[in-house]
């Protein structure tokens, strides 16, 4: 791989570009898309390839091409910078997902407590609207506060959001769809809502919640596309 | 991104570092090899090694054909797997099939 492809890779992942490498199998040659001059059929493939984030090798044209997908990381924004929050950073971040902390409690969100993670004070609604919830990120309420959640979960459900989550017991959970169904979503709209979040793995401590309702966002994020193979 | 080691970055790293970096790249994988197309291991003349390309079956072959082609200069397909004569020595335990792509950076 020459150097300057190498940095061209690097730069476009710290820009959050999605871009895909396509390396020719029969000699060896590299394109970095879009951009590179390749076959017009490649080009496609690999724009194809890189919405489904699907990496592999493909036949095209008679000729074996290697095309990775290089899409920026998946978001996971957390409402509520509370005592959960904390390991949830950090086993996102092992998990590759870039987390982003809301909460307007000033005395909560503090860079003393989320070293090197992106905060905002705004409120949820807000920041959702600023952040722009794709199908690539994953929303977790954490407060308990339907101050804080409920408008949240307004703006979440109106997004592409590929998982949402929701701490609180049963009882909390089921008070809060009934306020949002009195908002006006309906039961498809609110089976999207886990909750209570996280898979059942009898988790105690905060760490051991953290991995539940991570274990539980993988999940969601990778089932799809063994249920694709599974059908095919 | 397949995983959050950023193995391209490392290389780079080391390659401004001054060190003769070779990049393993598993491009296409059958059965139950442990990780998908995509995964890289980044390796250097000086022993260093980063990421991975099976669950630890067949680094230390592919290790030693990456580093052989900082001298060839040229990147050079591998395959594993049971099928291959070198099942015998370095196949995958898990019965899966691999190809894997290695190259110089230069």
């Amino acid at each position: 791989m020459k150097q300057s492809l190498l940095a061209a890779l690097i730069a476009a992942q710290a820009e959050r570009r999605a871009v895909s490498l396509a390396l020719r199998l029969g000699d060896g040659a590299a394109f970095l898309l879009p951009g590179d001059p390749a076959p017009e059929a490649v080009i496609q493939e690999a724009a194809d390839m890189r919405a489904a984030d699907r990496t592999g090798t493909v036949e095209i044209g008679g000729e074996s091409w290697f095309i990775e997908s290089r899409n920026p990381p998946p978001r996971l924004i957390l409402i509520g910078a509370v005592h959960i929050s904390q390991p949830l950073v950090q086993i996102a971040a092992a998990m590759g997902f870039e987390t982003i902390i809301v909460d307007p409690r000033r005395a909560f969100a503090t860079d003393d407590r989320f070293p090197g993670t992106r905060l905002m004070t705004d409120w949820p609604d807000d920041a959702l609207d600023q952040l722009r919830p794709d199908g690539r990120t994953a929303i977790v309420t954490l407060t308990h506060d339907p101050k804080l959640d409920d408008p949240a979960l307004e703006r979440a459900l109106r997004s592409d959001a590929f998982y949402l989550g929701s701490l609180g017991s049963r009882k909390t959970h089921a008070s809060r769809l009934q306020r949002l169904a009195e908002a006006g979503f309906d039961d498809t709209a609110l089976a999207r809502i886990h909750g209570p979040v996280g898979l059942d793995i009898a988790a105690v401590t905060a760490p051991e919640i953290a991995l539940s309702i991570i274990a539980q966002i993988v999940a969601a994020r990778r089932m799809p596309a063994r249920r694709a193979r599974a059908a095919a | 991104m397949n995983d959050s080691e950023n193995i391209l970055a490392i290389a780079q790293a080391w390659h401004e570092a001054g060190e003769h970096v070779a990049i393993a790249t598993v491009t296409q994988t059958w059965g139950s090899s442990p990780r998908p197309a995509g995964s890289r291991m980044a390796v250097t003349k000086s022993g260093k090694i980063a990421g991975s390309v099976s669950g630890g079956c067949i680094e230390g072959a592919v290790a030693n054909e990456a580093l052989e082609t900082l001298a060839s200069r040229a990147g050079k397909m591998l395959d594993f797997g049971i099928t291959d004569e070198r099942a015998w020595e370095v196949g995958l335990a898990c019965g899966g099939k691999v190809k894997v792509f290695v190259e110089p950076v230069i």
